[in-house]
């Protein structure tokens, strides 16, 4: 092939590569009230649990509008893993009270709809359930945030700084953790 | 909403310093500026004006220009002194905004977040603090010490009634002191952009006479009032069990998130979204519903709640006067 056939063919790939970076920064600020499935979250009774889902606002929205490779939904999460105060138990990833959110093991799964679940349900020995606290399209930001504490999420769309103080680096530049579910610890046998 | 804006109706003495820095650099630089101009038409009225039939003009041959050596220099000598003038004068109202007594002064905290003005009263003693959002009340006559905060990015604080801007800075603690002489409600915008709701991020000032201040502030410190129909009721539960209390606080009520606006004495507002919209309950019913239609961006989420949930939560927003 001739140089110049070669310059035409990666100029076009750039081109069409055009449109996907603006869609890592759009802000889609309205939210669709209705489409993609949600996943099916029941009302599972977890035992040990803190905290009750509040019956609350019934929400009409019934949207999954997880995207994770969207920036603008990470930076959000970032800003709401900090408003509701997820740091309390987690960290800043680094964990604490509950489990650290940004190493490879996963004790109830990484894909996103596992994680959404976790967060609207709650899971046994300390994390809350959200659902009726927490909208659903805030739950799904944060939901890509949380995965990109590990590197699940791309580093052009990953948060590229913290607002404050941190001892780890900004999420854009972490390193890619292999998930693996580990499911959760066996009880603990009192004598 | 008939409050003022302009930096040429001071209503304090920090205004007052900075109006009159105002009209002087007006004033002086007029003494520069209007006779340049003047010359310049002068030039342009004694212009020869030529035909065709005019002979070629050959005076410059024999008759040298005249040199402009004098004129240049002293025009320079003037605007040196204008300049240094106008540079002294910056200096001594610095110094003067400095020197506002503070005696018994008022301490207020205010902290900038993407778009609208968390604003706490401080007091020595803890059970008389209390917080609010957009509306700044302060008592005629007696200097206020505002603290400057921010949650996020860099605001800016401007009310130019009563004084120039002042930057707040994520991590760091700025002053302004500030003393209204005239009782009035004054109009203040973030005079730094800030994203996308820069232009909606209006608070008011309002000075009231000491008596009066007394009595909003007593008012403030009360606790927000319990519902008492059952529509209200309804919308009290409806608050504190679902998302509102995630980020509002309401005292009295198990909310206290201080994420956003504190919501104790809403309805005694003017306006809602440090304001964007008047404070009605048809605005509150559809800012509820979706804050995005009103000001884009806003970090408030959207709740499309069933008609009658959403009534009884207005009816209880508007019960906390």
């Amino acid at each position: 092939m001739s140089a110049r056939g070669l310059t035409c063919i990666v100029a076009a790939s750039m081109l069409a590569l055009l449109p996907a970076a603006c869609d890592r920064e759009l802000r889609k600020l309205s939210k669709p009230q209705s489409g993609g499935p949600v996943p099916a979250i029941g009302d599972k009774p977890v035992g040990m649990q803190p905290g009750q889902p509040g019956p609350g606002l019934q929400e009409t929205s019934s949207a999954r509008t997880y995207d994770g490779q969207n920036a603008y939904e990470l930076n959000q999460g970032k800003r709401l893993f900090r408003w509701y105060n997820c740091g309390g138990c987690h960290a800043q990833g680094g964990g604490g009270m509950g489990p650290p959110l940004m190493d490879d093991k996963w004790i109830y799964g990484h894909e996103p709809d596992q994680i959404y679940d976790t967060i609207m349900n709650g899971r046994p020995n300390g994390m809350p359930a959200f659902r009726g606290r927490i909208p659903q399209e805030e739950v799904w930001q944060l939901v890509g945030y949380v995965r990109s504490m590990s590197g699940q999420a791309s580093p052009a769309a990953a948060p590229g700084r913290s607002d404050g103080i941190s001892a780890s680096p900004a999420e854009a530049r972490r390193t890619r953790e292999n998930p693996r579910t580990t499911g959760p610890e066996p009880p603990v046998k009192t004598p | 909403m008939n409050a003022i804006q302009n930096a040429l109706q001071s209503a304090g003495p920090q205004a007052a310093q900075i109006e009159q820095l105002w009209w002087l650099t007006l004033a002086v630089c007029a003494i520069a500026f209007v006779p340049t101009l003047g010359a310049l038409l002068w030039s342009l009225w004694r212009a020869p004006r030529a035909t065709e039939a005019t002979p070629a003009d050959t005076a410059i041959v024999s008759q040298p220009e005249r040199r402009t050596r004098s004129v240049v220099v002293s025009a320079v000598v003037i605007s040196g002194i204008g300049l240094a003038f106008l540079l002294l004068a910056s200096v001594r109202t610095d110094h003067a905004l400095a020197q506002l007594p503070l005696e018994d002064a008022l301490n207020i905290q205010v902290t900038g977040h993407q778009w609208w003005w968390d604003i706490r009263y401080d007091d020595p003693d803890p059970s008389k603090i209390f917080s609010t959002a957009n509306e700044i009340y302060i008592p005629v006559g007696r200097p206020v010490v505002i603290t400057l905060l921010s949650d996020d990015v860099i605001h800016s604080l401007w009310v130019p009634n009563l004084h120039g801007k002042k930057d707040l800075i994520p991590g760091q603690t700025a002053t302004m002191q500030i003393r209204a002489d005239k009782a009035g409600t004054y109009r203040g915008q973030c005079a730094e952009f800030c994203g996308l709701q820069h232009a909606f991020m209006a608070f008011t000032v309002t000075a009231l006479p000491a008596a009066d201040f007394d009595a909003w502030r007593a008012a403030q410190l009360e606790p927000a009032a319990q519902p008492t129909d059952e529509k209200a009721k309804r919308g009290e539960q409806l608050f504190t069990s679902g998302s509102c209390m995630m980020c509002h606080a309401i005292q009295g009520t198990t909310a206290n998130a201080r994420m956003a606006p504190n919501l104790t004495h809403v309805a005694s507002r003017r306006t809602l979204a440090a304001g964007t919209v008047a404070n009605t309950p048809q605005n509150l019913a559809a800012w509820i519903t979706d804050p995005q239609k009103i000001k884009p961006g806003v970090n408030m989420p959207a709740h499309h709640l069933p008609g009658g949930d959403l009534d009884a939560l207005v009816t209880y927003l508007g019960t906390l006067k």
